[in-house]
């Protein structure tokens, strides 16, 4: 039987991942979830595509500033050692490297690393794309976070995305409601899967061909 | 004696002509220059091209000018916000033309205008469809995209206070495109909460140099 793991516990296994002292941006979506469950122990600073390092939590009721958002444009509030700058410079962070690692969610992946995650459909919805192509080309390290499938089962990890591309070959690792798979010159290469979940199962929910590290982990389901 | 403040947000938007490219700066709700978007509205000028992240939102701002069928273009990253209703009925009757541009390339574009660049590679777009049809030259092994300055006729920025040169400091994430704006138009016009008189502005926190202002009108914070 396949039993996914819930959303938080994908952020969880995620901020395992993000070492002390990093400089981080969170997309929009799921992965907002993981700065509420990275723990005390490490310092981590949050980066803002609107020009913010040092984002703090949401501020308390009656306490919002309405200039002082996230690129999701929710009130969020600044830490101490926290800056603020233009909108050229946030981009400066982004696109030239100095941001370690980018959290994005993801319509879809490709085994070569390809990340469409702004765009489904040109011909009804006007298309927007925000800040996600420089997010995608630019950080050190990019993460997605994603369900393993989309809502009516179709998979989401594929030999080649069929959406149109955010950036290619860009993807470092992939972590699901069902496994942690690292992008590779061989494709994804499954190094964590959720508990009681079969190599065949996984298979059957992904297009790209999985391969298998030598000592996969068993993911923790909380 | 130089003096750039205007007594009145109608002088402050003077002899905006028809056609014109407008600047305006702003993410969300967070730095709109909404006093003088709605002075713009009052004044007159129409077919305009409107270069900002987002399309506008609800009744007021840039989303009355789309409603008045005053803006002929629309150049911005993210055009499609939670009640961005005019603009979206607009674009699919038609009406209104949209470029996409990804948020970072937006700024550094008004940038390089601002700075006199002919442009810049960037590898922010590349292999997306946002690249169609522009130059893509390999740099460093990787592909980038030849992007085009975008200069303004004109640019409304909001910041919190200026002394009578036109020098700026801003309030939290609302800077966002303002500094960048104000480098890249013909024309800057910024609304402002507070004068303050010349020295009083420190001048190590100073943001935007005068010399990129043109026009300052006070506006009470609302």
């Amino acid at each position: 039987m396949i039993d996914p793991l819930s959303d938080v516990a994908v952020a969880r296994r995620v901020a395992r991942d993000i070492p002390d002292g990093a400089y981080v941006n969170l997309g929009i979506g799921m992965p907002i979830l993981v700065g509420d469950v990275v723990g005390p122990d490490k310092e981590i600073v949050y980066h803002s595509e609107n020009g913010i390092l040092g984002m703090g939590p949401a501020p308390a009721p009656g306490e919002e500033d309405r200039e002082l958002i996230n690129a999701g444009k929710q009130p969020v509030t600044l830490l101490p050692g926290g800056s603020y700058f233009h909108h050229t410079d946030a981009f400066v962070m982004m696109r030239g490297g100095h941001i370690d690692i980018s959290v994005l969610g993801a319509f879809q992946v490709s085994e070569g690393g390809d990340l469409a995650n702004w765009i489904t459909d040109v011909a009804t919805m006007p298309p927007a794309v925000g800040g996600a192509m420089d997010l995608a080309v630019g950080a050190r390290r990019v993460l997605v976070m994603t369900t393993h499938t989309t809502r009516d089962g179709r998979p989401k990890l594929l030999p080649r995305c069929t959406y149109p591309l955010t950036a290619a070959g860009v993807v470092d690792r992939v972590y699901t409601d069902l496994a942690v798979l690292d992008v590779g010159p061989v494709g994804f290469v499954v190094r964590e899967m959720a508990p009681g979940l079969t190599r065949t199962e996984l298979q059957s929910v992904t297009a790209a061909r999985l391969t298998f590290a030598d000592d996969v982990v068993e993911l923790d389901p909380h | 004696m130089i003096d750039k403040r205007v007594a009145s947000l109608a002088d402050a938007v003077a002899g905006i002509s028809d056609g014109a490219t407008v600047l305006v700066g702003g993410f969300g709700d967070s730095g709109v220059p909404v006093e003088l978007v709605h002075a713009l509205l009052d004044q007159g000028a129409r077919d305009l091209t409107v270069v900002t992240n987002n399309a506008g939102a609800g009744e007021g701002d840039v989303a009355a000018l789309i409603r008045e069928r005053r803006v002929r273009t629309i150049v911005c990253s993210y055009p499609r916000s939670m009640g961005s209703i005019w603009f979206e009925e607009l674009w699919r009757a038609g009406e209104i033309g949209l470029e996409l541009v990804p948020q970072g390339t937006l700024s550094e574009r008004m940038r390089a205008a601002g700075a006199g660049l002919g442009g810049f590679f960037t590898p922010t777009g590349a292999d997306t469809l946002l690249a169609e049809g522009k130059e893509v030259r390999t740099i460093g092994g990787r592909p980038h995209v030849f992007e085009h300055p975008l200069p303004g006729d004109v640019a409304l920025v909001k910041a919190h206070r200026a002394d009578r040169w036109g020098n700026l400091v801003y309030r939290k994430a609302a800077r966002n495109y303002g500094p960048t704006m104000a480098t890249a138009a013909t024309l800057t016009v910024v609304q402002v909460e507070e004068f303050v008189e010349l020295g009083d502005l420190d001048p190590e926190a100073v943001v935007t140099p005068g010399i990129f202002v043109d026009r300052v009108v006070q506006v009470a914070a609302s």
